[in-house]
């Protein structure tokens, strides 16, 4: 592999006592899609908000194109902007139309035209299938649709590596379907992707790696048929146990 | 928790000399603020002249013990008075909130009350009050000026207030009347058990801030006649045509608000960290 796009060397990070990253390594390439899994409280989550530098990390490092995007001289704000993230939760403006939402970073931190900014978000709008809902705020629309709006406005600064946090825990079941869709699209176009995620089924088809996270570190890692089909470690065997009976693999 | 390595420690000095550098920087420049404010005020041709007027340090000696009299009467107005709001208008706030037809005189008095004493100036209402209630000279109506005032006083915040409440309970969102609801509580036990709680928690910043305004506005049951700091920094000041008793009751007021002031940031620190744990945004 040549040169990762990001590089997560022993990233520790502790809240009070708890410390919930014990040293964690992930090396993720160019175009690659990594899903990181683990059971609720395992890391997952933390190690994205590290990556994304909303969290200050208590050890290690996080390399982004091989600078040390954990170093305090570096301008976090610079590094946010190579980088895509999408929320549990949606998080998009509400008192911001659908295409507002999209056209926002592209306008106001890279300071693209207006004109310009618009028709790449109507562009991305079109990929999503929801185009004609541009004029609309969200909460005229479903969660399905938010989520998928919510990507389209990470995708909308170019990012380097799209960071996707549990993007499909608060859908409704038959609202999931759409926003994998979608991840699974941006995903054949080549985006490099880091994701957490509760679907094993679409971590199986779409991730080039699986790693489970279990107490703060990669305990392990490797192609989805090996990580989900034949664990070597009891505890990733006893987690896919649980989650086969949960009906969800 | 693993020893930190060398990277991390180099990191941790970086961000103390960062920090410490930003509070010297802060600190200098407040220091040249205040030292190019000073020779300013202190060169100015009438500057000696204000400074007898003033500042001068005899007459704050002794007016002092006089002033700290009066501002005692202060602190009772604001102790009653401040209670007495929270009571009236949480009362008027949870009227205003009332649902269905039945309600709808309670309603419209309690918003005709808002309406009326929030844009009533609080010195006309002072006058209206204190000087109209004993023109009446109806048997056993009180015409002390240390009650009128604190009626006055409380009509007008109560207004202010209950507003306050009533945007905490509407930002109590439906979803927990609805869940209070379908325990089987009651309008009135849901409002008491499960909404107002959270919605005094929600307002208590705006509550404090309330409570710092009462406090320097107690100031003003003087123009009823009632000797508090205010009237009797008037007195020594009509006495000895020197202004610094003003000075000094102005500086008591402000002593009197510096521990709410600080109440209300350790309060609003406190919600914020309830809110979110320790991101960095």
């Amino acid at each position: 592999m040549t040169e990762p796009v990001l590089d997560v060397r022993g990233v520790v990070k502790a809240f009070g006592d708890d410390v919930v990253l014990r040293g964690v390594d992930l090396a993720v390439g160019e175009h690659q899609v990594v899903a990181l899994i683990g059971s609720s409280g395992s890391g997952k989550s933390t190690l994205l908000r590290c990556t994304s530098l909303l969290e200050t990390v208590d050890d290690g490092q996080v390399l982004l194109d091989g600078e040390d995007v954990t170093d305090p001289r570096v301008d976090a704000d610079a590094v946010r902007r190579r980088l895509g993230v999408v929320f549990q939760a949606f998080n998009l403006f509400p008192h911001m139309t659908v295409l507002d939402n999209v056209t926002l970073a592209p306008v106001r931190v890279h300071g693209r035209s207006k004109a310009d900014a618009r028709e790449e978000a109507l562009g991305l709008l079109e990929r999503i299938g929801l185009v004609d809902k541009a004029g609309e705020y969200p909460d005229r629309l479903s969660g399905g649709q938010q989520q998928r709006v919510a990507i389209a406005r990470a995708l909308a600064v170019r990012p380097r590596v799209l960071l996707l946090d549990e993007i499909t825990s608060a859908l409704d079941p038959e609202l999931v379907g759409e926003v994998l869709r979608v991840v699974r699209e941006v995903a054949a176009q080549g985006m490099t992707i880091v994701m957490a995620t509760h679907e094993m089924g679409f971590a199986k088809q779409v991730a080039d790696t699986v790693c489970f996270l279990s107490d703060g570190v990669v305990l392990e890692s490797g192609p989805p048929e090996q990580v989900l089909g034949e664990p070597v470690e009891a505890r990733t065997r006893q987690f896919l146990s649980r989650v086969i009976d949960a009906g969800r693999l | 928790m693993p020893a930190p390595s060398e990277l991390e420690l180099g990191r941790r000095a970086f961000r103390a000399r960062r920090s410490q550098r930003s509070t010297l920087v802060a600190l200098g420049s407040t220091l040249v603020f205040f030292a190019v404010a000073h020779l300013v005020v202190t060169r100015s041709p009438g500057w000696p002249r204000v400074q007898a007027t003033f500042f001068s340090l005899d007459v704050a000696r002794e007016s002092f013990p006089e002033i700290l009299r009066g501002l005692w009467l202060n602190v009772q107005v604001l102790v009653v008075g401040g209670l007495c709001v929270l009571v009236l208008g949480l009362g008027i706030a949870v009227l205003r909130t009332l649902r269905g037809p039945a309600f709808a005189p309670l309603r419209i008095l309690a918003t005709g009350y808002v309406d009326l004493f929030r844009g009533m100036p609080l010195i006309i209402t002072l006058y209206l009050v204190g000087f109209g209630f004993p023109a009446l000279q109806l048997q056993g109506l009180p015409t002390s000026p240390f009650v009128l005032g604190t009626t006055a006083i409380v009509l007008t915040y109560s207004a202010y207030v209950a507003e306050v409440f009533r945007a905490g309970i509407e930002s109590v969102h439906p979803s927990q009347r609805a869940a209070a609801r379908s325990l089987g509580l009651s309008h009135r036990q849901s409002m008491r058990i499960v909404v107002l709680p959270q919605a005094v928690r929600n307002v208590t910043p705006a509550l404090l801030n309330d409570f710092v305004a009462l406090q320097k506005d107690v100031g003003l049951i003087s123009v009823l006649g009632a000797i508090d700091a205010v009237r009797q920094a008037q007195i020594i000041v009509g006495q000895s045509f020197n202004f610094t008793p003003y000075v000094v009751a102005g500086l008591l007021f402000v002593l009197l608000a510096v521990p709410s002031a600080r109440i209300a940031d350790a309060v609003a620190v406190r919600a914020r960290r309830r809110q979110q744990s320790g991101s960095v945004l």
